[in-house]
């Protein structure tokens, strides 16, 4: 089946962020497509390659990425959700003037009309969040 | 049209538990996630108003948050299904629509 993700809390905030990673994980490994993870309010955060948790601890953003490559998920950041949390990638950052950009690979930054069209290309809609 | 209804907050600090319950009608599910898994436990002050809804309703809860809290199955109240994220995503697609009680 068809299905996509709406994740509105950043990583290690309470659950939300692993939550959704461990059903997209079960997910893929039943053989449902994953159509699109969309990226919310401060879901958003989910999406820089910056940070840098303890060594001994998962790194949410690295989980992601890794699951964004094997299986060709696509993971899209909220524009607006992301520009107010200082999220960027190359073109917003030159287009806002700032130094650098620090969008973590396999996530990509565009608007709100990409979750609606999740919500009517997949069968199914799972909201995480706090 | 049945809908499956996802609970991550505790029903002794949020109202979500409650929010789900009077919505869900005949035949619906509710599955509890993340916090939202002590509304499974037996014997609270909550645990009637879940054996009541037994009745109507499918009630489910993610064992892996209930193992992350340190409860065990023998304390979830009988007749509420323990599942893991497998079992979450079959919930997912047997039912037509997903709502979460954030």
């Amino acid at each position: 089946m068809k299905l996509a993700l709406l994740v509105n809390e950043g990583p290690y905030q309470h659950q939300a962020a692993d939550s959704a990673l461990q059903f997209v994980k079960a997910a893929v490994a039943k053989g449902h497509e994953i159509f699109r993870v969309f990226f919310y309010h401060d879901g958003v955060n989910n999406g820089t390659r910056f940070a840098v948790p303890p060594q001994d601890d998962r790194n949410i953003t690295v989980e992601w990425s890794k699951l964004a490559e094997e299986h060709k998920i696509d993971l899209v950041v909220c524009i607006a959700a992301a520009q107010r949390r200082g999220i960027l990638d190359e073109n917003e950052a030159k287009r806002q003037g700032k130094s650098g950009d620090n969008i973590a690979p396999g996530f990509r930054i565009s608007g709100l009309g990409q979750l609606i069209e999740a919500g009517i290309q997949a069968e199914r809609l799972v909201v995480f969040g706090d | 049209m049945a809908m499956l209804h996802t609970v991550n907050k505790s029903p002794f600090e949020k109202r979500s538990l409650d929010g789900a319950l009077s919505h869900a009608v005949n035949g619906a599910a509710i599955l509890m996630i993340e916090d939202g898994i002590y509304g499974a436990l037996k014997g609270t002050a909550i645990s009637g108003k879940i054996e009541k809804s037994l009745a109507t309703l499918k009630v489910y809860v993610l064992g892996p948050d209930l193992k992350a809290r340190g409860m065990t199955e023998d304390q979830v109240i009988d007749g509420v299904t323990v599942v893991d994220y497998a079992g979450f995503v079959d919930l997912v697609t047997e039912y037509d629509k997903v709502q979460a009680w954030l």
